[in-house]
């Protein structure tokens, strides 16, 4: 029988380049309270945000995606030229085709990418990066763009107390390359659609609808143990994390989430991502977002080891260990 | 009405919300006199499965409106 040749794999996959981009206009609480009955202390007790920001109206999930992978690709002392393919995960396009990918590479001048959207919503960041990771090891592609980017507030009901006050847009990007070592976790990963409800996007109005409750008790319980999941893939024990940086989704899930993970070992100067407090919900933009931020802001350093978990609609769920760039 | 409920709810009262104990009264109201809002009670409510092995679904949650009521649930369900 005829075999088929497959590509050289590599040794391992490791993030090499990491950039975000946020748009200008920034929200208070104080201007949300100005037009909707809501006030800056209900909003920090019950998601912990203060500030959040807002793309222009001309301003799309492709622009914004090509200023943080702009970045991203410097980051990583790369040019477009080296960059074979580019994922973009993203739940806040505005027409389902053309996708977002293609128009992001050939827009950074990477020609004929191998290109295409990946929806996990708030879990994208994750799903996208064990791909890429996976289509690196395998030797299908030596780099890729992956990047998180969101416009939430087209999603968004602007006189809806419940999701305005928390949802945002901007973009996070990472260059997934090749490497002698292997510096991306095995992904912990899965999706449970018998809760598909609890978070969505009615096909009725075009707003995003959310199971507050609900979802709370499924962040607050269940992503934990993914997160842990995710160190033991890696072979990495709780203590050894520098870094947790979880789906920004509200203040009070992630000090849930980072409570668990205290009592099982993790240290007790891990550092943690806040990132929302300034910058809302971004969906799948909010883990590299808020570890550029956090790099930028010299809390975290290259070589850090950091535990991603991303969560949200679906639901889906995915979490791994990496090497900050 | 069970002590022992009482007093391990209240317990976990304070953890959750940092409302002392012996505050934590039959007849109290958990928003309108323990200041408790919707996610805290989730929170409450997912320690009391633990320690009770009762399931308290989001919908009998909403019902709960004072200790006493949490109380009485827990007691008849676990």
């Amino acid at each position: 029988m005829t075999t088929f040749q497959a590509p050289q794999a590599a040794a391992g996959s490791r993030i090499i380049g990491l950039g975000s981009y946020q748009p200008e206009t920034v929200v208070s609480n104080h201007d949300l309270a100005a037009r909707m009955d809501t006030s800056d202390e209900w909003i920090r007790e019950r998601v912990g945000i203060v500030n959040r920001r807002v793309a222009a109206k001309d301003e799309g999930v492709v622009d914004m995606s090509v200023l943080a992978g702009t970045k991203a690709i410097e980051d990583a002392g790369l040019t477009p030229e080296d960059i074979g393919g580019v994922i973009v995960a993203t739940c806040t396009m505005p027409s389902t085709i053309p996708n977002a990918a293609a128009q992001v590479a050939t827009r950074l001048g990477i020609k004929a990418a191998a290109a295409f959207d990946l929806n996990a919503a708030c879990a994208g960041f994750c799903y996208a990066v064990a791909t890429a990771a996976d289509i690196v090891r395998a030797g299908t592609v030596k780099n890729i763009l992956v990047i998180g980017a969101e416009k939430l507030t087209d999603w968004t009901h602007q006189d809806d107390r419940s999701t305005a006050i928390i949802f945002a847009d901007g973009a996070g990007a990472v260059v997934v390359g090749a490497g002698e070592t292997n510096e991306i976790g095995p992904v912990a990963w899965g999706s449970d659609g018998s809760m598909s409800e609890v978070i969505r996007i009615d096909d009725r109005d075009s707003f995003i609808h959310q199971e507050g409750q609900t979802v709370f008790r499924w962040a607050t319980t269940q992503i934990a143990p993914v997160a842990l999941r995710a160190a033991e893939l890696a072979g990495v024990e709780l203590s050894d994390v520098d870094v947790f940086a979880p789906h920004q989704a509200n203040l009070r899930i992630i000090e849930a989430i980072a409570k668990r993970l205290h009592k099982n070992g993790a240290r007790e100067d891990l550092k943690i991502a806040r990132d929302i407090v300034e910058s809302g919900n971004t969906s799948s933009a909010s883990i590299p977002m808020a570890l550029d931020h956090m790099r930028s802001a010299g809390e975290i350093s290259s070589g850090d080891v950091v535990l991603m978990v991303g969560f949200g609609a679906g639901l889906s769920y995915a979490g791994q260990v990496v090497r900050c760039p | 009405m069970s002590d022992n409920v009482l007093s391990g709810l209240a317990e976990i009262v304070e953890e959750v919300a940092g409302v002392a104990a012996d505050d934590v009264t039959a007849e109290k109201s958990f928003v309108d006199d323990l200041d408790i809002d919707s996610l805290s009670m989730v929170e409450i409510a997912v320690q009391a499965e633990d320690k009770f092995g009762v399931k308290i679904p989001d919908d009998e949650l909403a019902n709960l409106k004072t200790v006493g009521d949490a109380v009485n649930y827990i007691t008849s369900n676990k």
